[in-house]
C-alpha cells in the first residue's frame, strides 16, 4: 500500500476548477516529482494536501489514515512536514528559533538537541548563523533553513514546494543533493518543481500536471527521454 | 513635579497593560477587539461585587483573584463564541461584531448593576513623600507584568508559537501550531492584563458604571497605535507616553481643560510623521 494516496482530488477557486480530479500515489522510500508549467496546479495540489485550502472532492490517505479533511496543524504529528513555496521562514525569529518551531509538536529536549546537531551538520552555515535573525539570511540560506525546519520533526513524508525557486544554480545543486541525502536516510519525498530537468533527474517516479489534470506518468528516466515532455518542459 | 510624573507613569502603566491586549490580539488574530475596554468594566464590577463582602484583607485578595479569573474566562468565551466563527470573514464583519460585543457587555452590566455609578473603596492607603502608595504599587506591579510578558513571548514554546502565528499563520500551522488554541491563549492573556489594569484603575478612579471601560479602552487603543499596533514594546511605550501627557497637561492650569484633545492630537501628529507608529514595523504584505 502506498504511503500517500491521492484519489480524484478536486479543488475549485469559486467557479474555476483548478484541479480537475487527479490521482497519484507516493510509495514509502520514493522521491516522486510533480512537474508542470506555471498555472498547471502544482502549488494548489500542495496546498490541498497540506489542508491550507479546502478540497472540493476526492480523498487523501496517508499511512492508512484518511487525512482528507484533517486540520492543517495535525499533519506534522502524523509525520508529514512541508517546505512551502517561497520558503515562508519566520523572518523575525532567529535561525535557532525557527528550527525549534520545526520541533514544535514534540517535547523531548534530548531528541531536540540531536535533531539540531544533525541539521547543523547537514548545513554548517546554519550553525554559524543560529542566533541571526532569519530574515537577514540569503535566499539560499533561507531555503536550507526551511528544509531543516521541516526535517526537525523527523517526518515520514517531506513535501517540497518549488525548492529551487529564486535560487542561484549553486544553491539549487546544494538543495537537490540534500533532497537525495534525506531520502537515502529514509524520508519519502514528494516534490513539486518547475525545474523539470532537475526534478526528473532525482525522482524515482514523476507525474506531469497540465491545467489541473495528470497527463503523464513514468519513472524519472522515462520522462526525461520522453519526446513530448522534452518539448514542453526541458527546452527540446 | 515629581508627583505629577509618578502619577503620569502609573496611569501610563495602566494604559500600557490595556494596550498590550489590543496589540497582541491585533498582531496574532489580525483583528481589532473593540470590546477589550469593556473587559476592564467587567473587572471593576467583579471587584465591586466581592468588596460587598465585609471582610477586611480577605475580600481584597478575593476581589483581585475573582476579577482576574472572571476577565480571563470572559476573554476566552468572547473569542470562542463571537470571533472564532468569523475566522476568515471580512475584517469589517469582525470589527462590527467586536463593537456589538462591547454594547452587549455594557447592556448586561446595566441590567445587573443599573446605570447609577457606584463607588468602591479599593485603595491602598497612605503616601510616601506626598506620592500615593497605590501609584507606586501600580508602577511596580505593572512593570513586573510587562517584563514577565516579554520574557514569556521570547523564551517559551507558546510564546514562539504566538510570534510565528502573528508572522505567518499558514506556515505556523505547517509547523503543527494549533492557531485556534494560540488565539485563545492570546485573548486569555490580554484579558488577564486588562483585569490587572481594572484593579489599578478603580484605585485611581473609584467610580464604577457600565461605560467605565470606554475611555481607558479608547485611550489604550490610542496608545497601542501610537506605539505601533502589533508591537509589544510599542504598546508599553505608547501607554506610558499617553499617561505622562495626560497627567502633565492636567497639572498645567490653562491646558487642563484640553487634556483629551491634546492626547488625541498627539496620535494624529505621530501618525502623520510615522504612520506605522513609534516602534511599528512596516510589513511587506505577503501574497
Amino acid at each position: 500500500m502506498a504511503l500517500l494516496e491521492v484519489k480524484d482530488l478536486e479543488v475549485n477557486y469559486g467557479l474555476i476548477k483548478a484541479i480537475k480530479g487527479i490521482s497519484f500515489e507516493v510509495n514509502e522510500g520514493e522521491i516522486v516529482a510533480l512537474i508542470g508549467a506555471n498555472g498547471a496546479g502544482k502549488t494548489t495540489t500542495m496546498h490541498a494536501l497540506n489542508c491550507l485550502i479546502g478540497k472540493s472532492g476526492g480523498t487523501v490517505t496517508f499511512d492508512g489514515n484518511d487525512i482528507t479533511n484533517i486540520p492543517a496543524h495535525k499533519l506534522v504529528t502524523l509525520g508529514i512536514a512541508q517546505v512551502p513555496e517561497g520558503r515562508r521562514i519566520f523572518q523575525e525569529l532567529t535561525v535557532f528559533e525557527n528550527l525549534k518551531l520545526g520541533y514544535y509538536t514534540k517535547k523531548d529536549p534530548v531528541e531536540l538537541n540531536a535533531r539540531l546537531e544533525e541539521m547543523y551538520s547537514h548545513f554548517p552555515i546554519l550553525a554559524e548563523r543560529k542566533n541571526q535573525i532569519a530574515g537577514t539570511l540569503s535566499g539560499g540560506e533561507q531555503q536550507m533553513l526551511a528544509m531543516s525546519r521541516a526535517l526537525m520533526s523527523s517526518p515520514k513524508l517531506l513535501l517540497l514546494d518549488e525548492p529551487s525557486m529564486g535560487l542561484s544554480p549553486l544553491y539549487v545543486n546544494t538543495i537537490f543533493e540534500m533532497i537525495k541525502t534525506v531520502n537515502k536516510l529514509g524520508t519519502t519525498v514528494l516534490l513539486v518543481e518547475q525545474n523539470a530537468k532537475k526534478a526528473l533527474s532525482i525522482a524515482d517516479r514523476a507525474y506531469v500536471l497540465e491545467i489541473g489534470k495528470m497527463t503523464k506518468t513514468g519513472t524519472g528516466k522515462e520522462l526525461l527521454s520522453d519526446e513530448s515532455v522534452r518539448k514542453a518542459y526541458l527546452g527540446g | 513635579m515629581l508627583n505629577t510624573i509618578i502619577d503620569g507613569l502609573s496611569l501610563g502603566a495602566i494604559y500600557a497593560l490595556i494596550a498590550l491586549g489590543y496589540t497582541m490580539v491585533y498582531g496574532i488574530a489580525k483583528m481589532l477587539n473593540f470590546a477589550h475596554g469593556d473587559i476592564i468594566m467587567v473587572g471593576a464590577y467583579a471587584i465591586l461585587s466581592i468588596m460587598m463582602i465585609n471582610a477586611p484583607v480577605i475580600s481584597v485578595i478575593l476581589a483581585i483573584i475573582v476579577s482576574i479569573a472572571v476577565c480571563t474566562a470572559l476573554g476566552i468565551v468572547v473569542e470562542r463564541t463571537a470571533y472564532r466563527p468569523l475566522r476568515g470573514a471580512s475584517p469589517l464583519a469582525v470589527l462590527i461584531t467586536a463593537i456589538g460585543v462591547s454594547y452587549l457587555l455594557q447592556g448586561m452590566a446595566q441590567l445587573i448593576f443599573g446605570v447609577t455609578p457606584r463607588t468602591v473603596d479599593f485603595k491602598i492607603p497612605g503616601n510616601i513623600g506626598g506620592i500615593p502608595v497605590y501609584s507606586i504599587v501600580t508602577l511596580i506591579v505593572a512593570s513586573i507584568l510587562m517584563v514577565g510578558l516579554t520574557l514569556f513571548v521570547k523564551y517559551t514554546r507558546t510564546g514562539r508559537a504566538m510570534v510565528a502565528v502573528s508572522e505567518d499563520r499558514g506556515a505556523a500551522q505547517l509547523m503543527g501550531v494549533n492557531v485556534n488554541a494560540i488565539i485563545a491563549i492570546t485573548f486569555a492573556i490580554g484579558s488577564a492584563l486588562a483585569a490587572c489594569a481594572s484593579i489599578f484603575y478603580v484605585m485611581q478612579i473609584p467610580k464604577i458604571d457600565p461605560t467605565l471601560g470606554s475611555m481607558p479602552g479608547i485611550k489604550a487603543f490610542t496608545a497601542a497605535v501610537i506605539g505601533g499596533i502589533g508591537s509589544l514594546p510599542g504598546a508599553m511605550l505608547g501607554g506610558v507616553l499617553l499617561g505622562l501627557v495626560e497627567k502633565i497637561t492636567q497639572s498645567i492650569p490653562f491646558l487642563s481643560a484640553y487634556t483629551t484633545a491634546i492626547e488625541f492630537s498627539l496620535l494624529i501628529i505621530i501618525l502623520l510623521v510615522k504612520p506605522s507608529g513609534l516602534l511599528g514595523k512596516k510589513r511587506n504584505e505577503k501574497v
